[in-house]
């Protein structure tokens, strides 16, 4: 009996209208695309594009060389070299990070003690000849001094979890 | 209407005497070819749109106002890159493949009625014309797969040869129905055969319901659509028969496939559901040319087409043989006892 009435429902195109009516109705549904250059999906602050350098109020930069990013970074992209500097304090003579090796996992940002190093909210950026995604220490600083408005704004956001 | 074109022709029959003829034949070819070129065009570009649509996206729309320029820019790249013959193929057959698949698509057109007259051939046998043509096009894609000597063309070609024959049967058996129940092969009389006053009842989709779905979707096969375009299936063999084409040979394979949709369309309209003729047979249905029935009814089938692709997952090999032989072809048979036994009773309304 129940051969018989699956030969008549297989018969009948059942399963197959079944399977139209879905997408006959989400022919109507709304669409969900995102007309990325015109509309763009809202970030969360703790998004992590484009790193950055960042300096003090006074001008002074961050980085003290501690080289923990350096040590935790899994994709060995960052380059440190240090030194003393005229004052007294330990600065970094280089600081390199090869953005084609970074895999944007955020743990140089979470390990550096000072927030010095960070990532931003830039994800449109690109190079266009080899080596051009190689950012060094002033490249790193400029960014950071031509975002630090919203990089401050999304650090005291995040302040409160950490 | 009829009346100007009538003196037209009275008109350039004095004018140019014997040449006359196939002037006008010409005239008339190209009426009906340059739209079904429009629509092959806007059909690729209602397809992406639809699929998109179901896929809750909104398809293209970056070309034109609502992506309406998209096929140009499509037809201009294609027109314009380099057309690669693999060494090892077969020069002649290479480059004469695509054409013998989109000259049988363009020239079954030849018989469909789009309205009371408006064919390009009254053929009294059209509908064995029609049979003719529809499996000639296969030998474009035969030849195509033969002629690339690539492995994956190849497994396409012998894929669809295979299918086509398969589907051709229930197709026929389909068609042998209708012919039945018109008592008629000539496609504008089947039309006629379905007017009885009663407009949309008296269509022969109605006793011949299983026959026309078992031809809609051996249409389907026929023409390698999806769920049944097992001949390019990109899953397991690149793209099949076109796997070595690029530019306008692959365009007029593109042109062939959705020519080829546009007419199992026109014919199922034709042999089910009425061809010119309005649903309703009162006043303000009647009124409207049978041309934009026809055209409508098109549509419908080309949306069930698209739709189909959108909702079906690709048959298998095996299943997609088993569906051709052992159920469409006992069933067509079946049905086509019922009705020539229907037929002799007095219960036959149509």
């Amino acid at each position: 009996m129940n051969k018989l009435i699956n030969f008549f429902k297989s018969f009948l195109l059942l399963e197959l209208l079944k399977g139209m009516s879905v997408t006959g109705k989400y022919f109507f549904a709304p669409h969900v695309t995102v007309q990325y250059p015109d509309e763009k999906t809202p970030q969360s602050f703790r998004f992590r594009g484009l790193h950055a350098q960042r300096r003090y109020a006074n001008g002074e930069e961050r980085c003290i060389g501690c080289k923990l990013c350096e040590a935790v970074c899994p994709a060995l992209a960052i380059k440190i070299e240090v030194a003393e500097r005229e004052d007294g304090t330990r600065r970094t003579t280089q600081y390199d990070i090869d953005l084609t090796k970074c895999i944007f996992c955020g743990f140089c940002e979470e390990s550096c003690p000072v927030d010095a190093i960070v990532e931003t909210r830039v994800f449109e950026y690109h190079g266009e000849k080899r080596g051009d995604l190689y950012y060094t220490k002033p490249m790193l600083l400029e960014i950071g001094d031509k975002y630090e408005e919203q990089i401050a704004k999304d650090r005291a956001a995040d302040a409160k979890y950490r | 209407m009829m009346e100007l074109l009538q003196t037209l022709e009275n008109f350039g029959q004095n004018l140019l005497g014997p040449a006359w003829l196939p002037l006008w034949t010409i005239v008339k070819i190209m009426v009906i070819v340059l739209p079904i070129m429009g629509s092959v065009a806007y059909l690729t570009l209602a397809e992406r749109k639809i699929l998109g649509f179901m896929q809750v996206r909104p398809g293209p729309n970056r070309v034109g106002y609502w992506g309406l320029l998209q096929p140009l820019a499509d037809g201009i790249k294609l027109l314009m890159k380099e057309i690669i013959i693999p060494s090892s193929a077969n020069k002649f057959l290479f480059v004469a493949a695509p054409v013998l698949a989109l000259a049988p698509a363009l020239a079954a057109w030849a018989v469909v009625p789009f309205g009371d007259g408006m064919e390009l051939a009254n053929v009294n046998a059209g509908l064995l014309y029609i049979l003719a043509m529809t499996s000639l096009g296969v030998y474009g894609i035969i030849i195509a797969g033969w002629a690339s000597n690539s492995k994956y063309a190849f497994l396409g070609a012998l894929r669809s040869a295979a299918q086509i024959v398969s589907y051709e049967l229930a197709m026929g058996f389909a068609l042998v129905c209708v012919l039945l129940a018109a008592q008629s092969m000539n496609l504008g009389d089947i039309v006629r055969g379905q007017q009885n006053g009663y407009g949309l009842l008296g269509w022969y989709f109605i006793p011949l319901f299983p026959m026309f779905v078992v031809y809609f979707i051996a249409g389907v096969a026929e023409t390698n659509r999806a769920p049944f375009d097992l001949a390019e299936d990109e899953a397991t063999i690149v793209a099949g028969f076109h796997t070595e084409y690029s530019g306008m040979g692959f365009a007029l394979f593109f042109l062939a496939e959705y020519a080829n949709m546009i007419l199992i369309a026109a014919l199922t309209s034709v042999m089910f559901l009425g061809g010119w003729l309005s649903p309703l047979d009162i006043a303000p249905f009647n009124k409207i040319p049978g041309l934009f029935w026809m055209l409508g009814k098109m549509s419908v089938m080309l949306f069930l087409f698209l739709w189909f692709r959108a909702t079906f997952p690709r048959y298998r090999y095996d299943q997609l043989m088993r569906l051709g032989w052992k159920v469409f072809i006992p069933l067509t048979l079946v049905w086509l006892v019922v009705i020539a036994t229907w037929m002799q009773t007095p219960y036959w309304l149509w």
